[in-house]
């Protein structure tokens, strides 16, 4: 009966799981996201483009989705490489910085916000080596990119982590035995195996990126057409009681995010398809 | 083929897993929440609880007031009284008790606030401001200047924070109610400067040339000001880190209550206050939420509570503070802390707090305008 | 993680033997811990450091009185109490999800796990502001609860839906592709040998995966017990009452009480000892061995 629906499979278990996982996203996410929705509904349509298109609001996609772009793309290549240094090398410490990258998890973004403040002011740790060359990062948009991508740090590594454990390495010592260069190594049998959980880790940084709060309100200055992400945009919008504003600022943001983890999840479902059908 | 059945068993099993999840989140929630409710009151006698949502800086104000207040309840009545706190930016705490936030009593940054509760929620009477004496505000501040040590940009008055070189922090008027008072207070300021002291012309329609002419001052004073903010953070303690620990600009404005507990708590040997020659009249004013204590059964505690506030008493906790009492005698005896000066009101040169947000803080209002004009 | 001695041996295995560039590899090696390194140092150790700096400014007898203190000690059990709650909740669904999306093949895939995903980008501003706006008075059950006198908002039950909404997607999305990776073939070997559905998952499926869901575990902790914006909203802010850690953290900042305020965040930061020592007993218990 569902046989269009999917493909035949002897494991047991789909109609428990998938109906268990639907039935508690529903209830925990799409509900909820439909009041946003609804509220969202309660502007009429050019009140709701009128509010959208704001040059200020435009502004604030374009800082809030540039910075989160960037600070994703920094995890995914420090990510990675910290994944690796942390997956393949031994030395001291190892254990201990390990533990310590669940970090920007665990403090809160409040926290976090108000230490990288202290650390990259003028008066800070490293601000002050920075400042004479005029770098300013704190309440600048390169403090909002170093906020994001602080937060955003553990998504990568931990995605990459397991997958750079399971590759297997007697496969690796194979190839490297049967004299495969090095780099050719790392490009056909690591990059494969790892470059799913890198995409999901890139995506994970970036959608938590782009509506980060707490941290960014501390280093960023907030001037308003400069340093004002969305986030605070709707903040401001709920200062004035204004839901529906906010519900809409938050409602674009959620179609904007989506549109893009759908097509990144897409290229990776396409991409595993691909490689299955080369498999075989 | 033998998987079928097994499929079917399993498909079974899903309305009860999803009965069964829902049943466990719903006795979680029930549990959790019927023991949680931030105390009902349990009639005359016994103890009794109150929720006294508050903005940021009256925290250490209200700590003391609390445990002053029960104590003479206690002697009083015979009851115990337990008054929990909550503290957050004005604007947010108003809105927490607009969608249901148990309040007894709201004690906020700024009328528009509980105006808004009144409004937007009809929590309260409508002439909530007149139920207790002086617009229901018990103490009153003002906004004064915190700068370096040594004062080294010499900045006396407001028109001193236009001098070159001179950063000025402030927090966000949108999202924080002390940094409505700031700006209010650098407009007013100016306005009263450009028609030489005298604001009843505002009121003359003679004088009508003179008043546009020193609006517009006004306007380009408080544009100018805002180029000379670096940062503007989310709420007024923010801005205070932000000038005092992070070594931020020259000058921080804040409330004179704020400015002084960041001396004292911060350190006088960094930073000290400046008193200008004119300003506002901040009046924080506090409401009982009659919904609540409707519901509840608190009325008669809650209206004892807020009415403390303007007992002897209540007013040397105020002033101990930092908070201008409205006891005369007491302000007098605080005299040194609080430095006399001209003090203009938000009625007075804004027309009251909801003309003054319409017209200066919500969406495309003059704070917008004019950072409209600097950044295009 | 790798035993130590595993991959030292494995190392020297390695270098050992023949046609082996060693320099190249070490090279490589350095250069790869120093950019990792120097990384972590000023994104990540900086500020920690700035924390227990902070937090240790006025001494260890200071510090350590900041855990005396009633309310906090109330926010240090309202935390324990949320995350007790959701990262269980996190982890069945989590498995489940996986367990569906991974094994088998079905139309809007994709699209399922982009809603799985959604919680992560939605703003905490905003993940809060939905159950305002479905608990809260003007919202659509707001009278109906006040009725019945139940509270969600403003209340425990409220912070336990925020948090349980932000870290929704974590255990199931670390263990998404990490199960597509390894494919099906031996669960297929399991179920065709007779094994039952729940014994292949237990001694077939969890061995393999047990890194990843052990991250999930450990990341959604993190994130259930560091989560501020979501909570900040729904949580009334009642000291004492209705305060989590990270939210009383934020209230003894606003009254310049720092070294309270980062005693208190550096509890947190406890949390990377404890996952030290779970990945510690995971590797001894089973035994780690590298494929």
């Amino acid at each position: 009966m569902n046989g269009t629906f999917r493909t035949p499979s002897i494991l047991p278990g789909f109609g428990l799981t998938l109906g268990f996982s639907t039935f508690f996203l529903s209830a925990i996410v799409l509900i909820p996201l439909a009041a946003l929705v609804t509220k969202t509904a309660t502007m009429g349509w050019d009140d709701l483009v009128r509010v959208l298109t704001e040059p200020r609001a435009v502004a604030s996609y374009k800082l809030s989705f540039g910075a989160a772009l960037l600070a994703a793309t920094l995890n995914s290549v420090f990510g990675f490489i910290i994944a690796w240094t942390l997956t393949r090398y031994e030395f001291p410490g190892r254990k201990l910085i390990d533990a310590l990258i669940d970090m920007p998890f665990a403090l809160p973004t409040a926290v976090s916000g108000i230490a990288l403040t202290a650390v990259f002011a003028e008066n800070g740790w490293i601000g002050q080596y920075l400042a004479p060359y005029g770098i300013k990062v704190a309440y600048t948009w390169i403090g909002i990119v170093v906020a994001l991508t602080l937060i955003g740090l553990p998504f990568v590594v931990r995605s990459v982590q397991p997958a750079l454990m399971e590759v297997q390495r007697d496969l690796e010592d194979a190839a490297e035995t049967l004299g495969a260069a090095r780099f050719t190594v790392f490009r056909r049998i690591i990059l494969p195996t790892v470059a799913p959980a890198i995409a999901t880790g890139f995506t994970m940084a970036f959608a938590r990126a782009v509506g980060e709060y707490g941290s960014v309100i501390f280093i960023a200055g907030n001037l308003p057409m400069k340093t004002e992400i969305t986030p605070l945009l709707i903040v401001i919008k709920l200062e004035q009681f204004d839901y529906a504003g906010a519900a809409a600022l938050g409602f674009a943001m959620l179609v904007l995010s989506f549109v893009m983890l759908l097509s990144i999840n897409l290229l990776q479902t396409w991409g595993r398809r691909r490689q299955v059908v080369a498999g075989r | 083929m033998s998987k079928q059945p097994v499929r079917d068993r399993i498909r079974k099993w899903i309305p009860a897993c999803a009965g069964m999840t829902l049943s466990a989140a719903l006795s979680v929630l029930v549990a959790c929440g019927s023991p949680d409710k931030t105390g009902s009151a349990s009639g005359a006698g016994g103890s009794v609880t109150l929720l006294n949502v508050s903005y940021d800086p009256t925290r250490e104000l209200y700590r003391d007031v609390n445990e002053a207040f029960t104590q003479e309840w206690q002697k009083s009545s015979g009851q115990q009284v337990t008054i929990k706190q909550s503290h957050g930016g004005s604007g947010s705490q108003a809105r927490a008790v607009i969608d249901g936030l148990p309040a007894d009593v709201v004690t906020l940054a700024l009328a528009y606030d509980i105006d808004s509760i009144q409004r937007k929620g009809k929590r309260l009477g409508a002439n909530w401001q007149t139920r207790f004496p002086d617009n229901s505000a018990p103490y009153t501040s003002t906004v004064v200047f915190l700068v370096r040590k040594g004062n080294p940009k010499q900045i006396h008055d407001w028109p001193d924070l236009l001098k070159p070189g001179v950063a000025i922090v402030t927090p966000n008027p949108k999202t924080s109610g002390g940094a409505r008072w700031n700006y209010l207070a650098a407009w007013g300021a100016e306005l009263k400067r450009q028609l030489h002291g005298d604001l009843t012309k505002l009121d003359d329609p003679q004088a009508a040339k003179d008043v546009a002419a020193a609006q517009a001052a006004a306007e380009k004073f408080v544009a100018e000001m805002y180029k000379r903010a670096p940062v503007l953070d989310s709420g007024a303690r923010g801005a205070t880190n932000t000038f005092v620990q992070r070594e931020i600009g020259d000058v921080l404005l804040a409330w004179e209550n704020e400015a002084l507990l960041a001396i004292r708590e911060l350190g006088p040997e960094k930073v000290d206050i400046v008193v200008p020659s004119v300003s506002i009249l901040a009046e924080p004013p506090v409401a009982v939420v009659d919904t609540v204590v409707d519901r509840r059964g608190t009325r008669q505690i809650a209206e004892a509570y807020l009415r403390y506030l303007y007992s002897p008493a209540g007013q040397e906790v105020a002033a101990k503070h930092y908070f201008r009492p409205r006891n005369a005698e007491l302000l007098e005896k605080y005299r040194e802390q609080f430095a006399p000066l001209e003090l203009f009101t938000v009625d007075q040169v804004f027309g009251g707090w909801t003309a003054a947000h319409d017209q200066h803080f919500a969406d495309g209002g003059m704070f917008d305008q004019l950072y409209g004009i600097t950044s295009q | 993680m790798a035993g130590p001695g595993n991959s030292q041996e494995l190392l020297a295995e390695i270098a050992s033997r023949p046609g082996r560039d060693t320099v190249v590899s070490f090279v490589v090696k350095a250069a790869f811990i120093t950019t990792s390194l120097l990384f972590l140092a000023a994104l990540l150790f900086a500020p920690l450091i700035t924390v227990f700096a902070t937090a240790l400014e006025k001494g260890f007898e200071i510090y350590f009185n900041s855990f005396k203190d009633s309310d906090t000690l109330a926010a240090i059990r309202l935390t324990l109490t949320v995350a007790a709650i959701v990262v269980p909740v996190n982890v069945v669904f989590g498995i489940a999800a996986a367990w569906s999306i991974a094994k088998f093949e079905f139309k809007g895939k994709s699209f399922l796990i982009t809603m799985i995903d959604l919680p992560i980008a939605v703003s905490p501003v905003i993940s809060g502001l939905i159950y305002v706006l479905l608990f809260g008075m003007q919202g659509w059950f707001g009278l109906w609860l006040q009725e019945h006198d139940i509270s969600i908002i403003f209340a425990v039950p409220g912070i336990v839906l925020a948090t349980m909404f932000v870290t929704f997607p974590y255990v199931a999305r670390e263990l998404i592709p990490l199960m597509q990776q390894l494919g099906n073939d031996e669960e297929e070997a399991a179920i065709t040998l007779g094994a039952g559905g729940l014994m292949t998952f237990f001694h077939v499926t969890l061995p393999k995966i047990r890194w990843g869901l052990l991250y999930g575990v450990i990341l959604s902790n993190a994130r259930a017990m560091g989560e501020f914006g979501a909570v900040s909203v729904v949580s009334g802010h009642v000291r004492g009452v209705t305060t989590t850690m990270p939210l009383h953290i934020e209230i003894l900042y606003q009254e310049y009480n720092f070294v309270g305020a980062f005693a208190v965040a550096s509890l947190l930061t406890l949390l990377a000892v404890v996952t030290l020592i779970i990945k510690t007993l995971v590797e001894w218990r089973t035994g780690y061995k590298r494929k």
